[in-house]
């Protein structure tokens, strides 16, 4: 079963409590020179037969509604085993979710 | 009036919330989540609570339950909406509300008596506070960071959007210290405090919360 990738980030401007509380736990567990930790999430979409544009196209849509929300978040789309493309460009195309 | 509160899996506070809405004057509706069906209610209350386990984003399952379709509906010809703590972050997720709500800023749960400013009070829930107006209403949320752009946040103060502001401490990192947010008409109002709690002496800190459920009724003379 091929399977589709989505990350989900919280946008730069956006706090991250979660990502600030791992940053302040490194130190004490003897990790030095990281300097910011941002926190996101990870889904991995099982799919039936192949992902055609048409199914990447459901996916977007589906990313941009349910799984991330596009006041705080942005995401990127991609085929497991495929490069992700371009970030900016994708986080370009997630913010005009906006 | 008829109020609906609706029930989602996971909804904490909807029989107080319909309580509230008892000591308020008003007939309380019970809604259910999975149905599509608002009752001929003439105004909605979405409660607080942990509905989806608070999965995915607090609010963004509950925001594509079959009652939900309906509310939309309602909320953008005007019917009344008021969601509290989890039903403010339904109503962001939904978009009838500007923002987001993110986890609190210092990452603990925050239970407490908590001092708030009115500043909107031209609402169907609001009416019956003074702009300015001082009240203590009490306050319980891990994820209560309201979070929006600067030009968003510009905006809503510009167009007096602002239902609510944290006074003396702001309890979870709320960017403007805003409490309570409502859409441009006025008729959708998410707040983080929770008002059906501060209805009677006898089970907390006062009754300030009791003005967000009699103002209906001079919204519905008004």
């Amino acid at each position: 079963m091929p399977k589709v990738v989505v990350d989900v980030m919280p946008k730069p401007e956006i706090l991250d409590p979660q990502g600030k509380a791992v940053l302040g736990a490194l130190p004490r567990l003897g990790f030095t020179g990281v300097t910011e930790v941002r926190q996101g999430k990870r889904f991995e979409l099982e799919v039936d037969g192949e992902v055609t544009d048409e199914v990447r196209a459901r996916v977007e849509q589906l990313a941009a509604t349910l799984l991330s929300n596009p006041v705080i978040e942005s995401y990127v789309v991609h085929v497991a085993g495929e490069e992700p493309v371009d970030p900016a460009g994708a986080a370009g195309a997630a913010g005009a979710g906006s | 009036m008829k109020v609906g509160v609706v029930t989602f899996p996971g909804s904490l506070d909807d029989v107080d919330a319909r309580r509230a809405v008892g000591l308020g004057g008003h007939e309380a509706v019970a809604l259910w989540h999975g149905d599509a069906d608002l009752r001929g209610v003439d105004a909605v209350v979405l409660p607080g609570g942990f509905s989806y386990g608070d999965y995915l984003r607090c609010g963004a399952i509950s925001r594509f339950a079959p009652v939900m379709g309906e509310v939309l509906v309602a909320a953008q010809r005007g019917m009344p909406v008021l969601g509290i703590c989890n039903g403010f972050q339904v109503l962001c997720e939904s978009h009838l509300l500007p923002g987001a709500l993110i986890r609190n800023d210092h990452q603990r749960f925050v239970c407490r008596d908590q001092r708030l400013r009115m500043e909107r009070v031209d609402t169907p829930w609001t009416s019956a506070y003074d702009a300015g107006q001082e009240v203590t209403i009490v306050l319980k949320n891990g994820e209560g960071g309201y979070v929006a752009d600067a030009a968003t946040l510009d905006r809503i103060e510009g167009e007096g959007q602002v239902v609510a502001r944290y006074v003396d401490l702001n309890p979870n990192g709320s960017l403007r210290d805003i409490a309570g947010v409502s859409n441009a008409r006025g008729n959708v109002v998410g707040l983080m405090p929770h008002p059906e709690h501060s209805v009677e002496a006898l089970t907390g800190s006062g009754t300030d919360g009791l003005g967000f459920f009699t103002s209906l009724a001079a919204a519905a003379f008004a």
